[in-house]
């Protein structure tokens, strides 16, 4: 019960901040789908969501946000290169790298930092395996390498989820 | 719409500008590069971070009212669902068997359990 209210405040407030308005049959109608929305997602378990309304855990995951900023525009403009550059220098495969998170929701946010940070795009999460298709693999040692560049991003999400 | 006089819209024509470039080059790698896994990551990253910027930018220019919000929360949608649509079209495209270019020097995906009809490229 604590769960689909919870989710019926959140929704409400997402719709609120796409009508931004209060008029109140805008609102009614707002009302209604968010209860719908949370009633139907009753059995949806989000496990990790509660840990990250502790305040470390926030403040960790906002400074996450500019971080990732950074890396995501410097392989951008690396990827740019290499699309503009008439003799296109790809080297591209498919290296296989462990991780050391346990938690489903830190890797999934891994995940999706390897895909957002161009040269490197998640293939497939099989437990602690990730198989990353790069733009550019390293001359030596592959495999290690792309653990070093998930490195940077683990450490911050253990400190978000773990 | 745009007054070169304001700072603020300054800011975010250039940003704006900025965005609109990664989105031209996220189309031109479409084109130029080789294979589906390496036109994904052209054609999805490029194309979130100047989707990104150009949505910053209507958040600049117009702050936070109705239309600033709305850009705010597109921003985040697809800074989420983009890299997990780009997830789903690589691994779909691996198990489906197309190869890697020519040119590609590994695949550890390729013969490992997870995907034992995968082929090599």
């Amino acid at each position: 019960m604590n769960k689909v209210l919870s989710a019926f405040v959140f929704n409400l407030l997402v719709w609120l901040a796409v009508t931004w308005t209060f008029d109140p049959v805008s609102l009614a109608i707002g009302a209604v789908l968010a209860a719908a929305i949370a009633f139907a997602l009753r059995n949806v378990e989000l496990e990790e969501v509660p840990l990250l309304l502790m305040p470390h855990r926030l403040l960790w995951a906002l400074l996450y946000i500019p971080v990732l900023f950074l890396y995501v525009v410097r392989a951008n403009l690396d990827v740019a290169w290499r699309v503009l550059h008439p003799a296109l220098p790809i080297r591209p495969g498919i290296v296989k790298a462990r991780t050391t998170l346990k938690s489903p929701g830190a890797r999934v946010l891994l995940a999706n930092s390897i895909t957002l940070t161009p040269g490197t795009l998640s293939v497939d999460v099989v437990d602690d395996t990730f198989y990353v298709h790069r733009i550019h693999v390293p001359e030596d040692d592959p495999d290690g390498d792309m653990e070093r560049s998930m490195g940077r991003f683990e450490s911050y999400l253990r400190r978000i989820f773990e | 719409m745009i007054d070169f006089g304001n700072p603020v819209h300054l800011i975010a024509f250039v940003v704006m500008a900025i965005g609109l470039f990664f989105d031209i080059v996220g189309c031109l790698g479409l084109v130029r590069l080789p294979d589906v896994y390496n036109r994904l990551q052209a054609g999805t990253k490029c194309v979130t971070l100047g989707t990104f910027l150009i949505l910053l930018g209507v958040l600049i220019r117009f702050g936070f009212d109705a239309m600033g919000v709305k850009a705010l929360l597109c921003l985040w949608f697809i800074a989420m669902t983009s890299p997990t649509a780009a997830h789903a079209i690589a691994r779909a495209a691996h198990k489906a068997g197309f190869p890697l270019w020519k040119g590609s020097v590994v695949d550890r995906y390729a013969g490992s359990k997870e995907d034992p009809k995968g082929v090599a490229s």
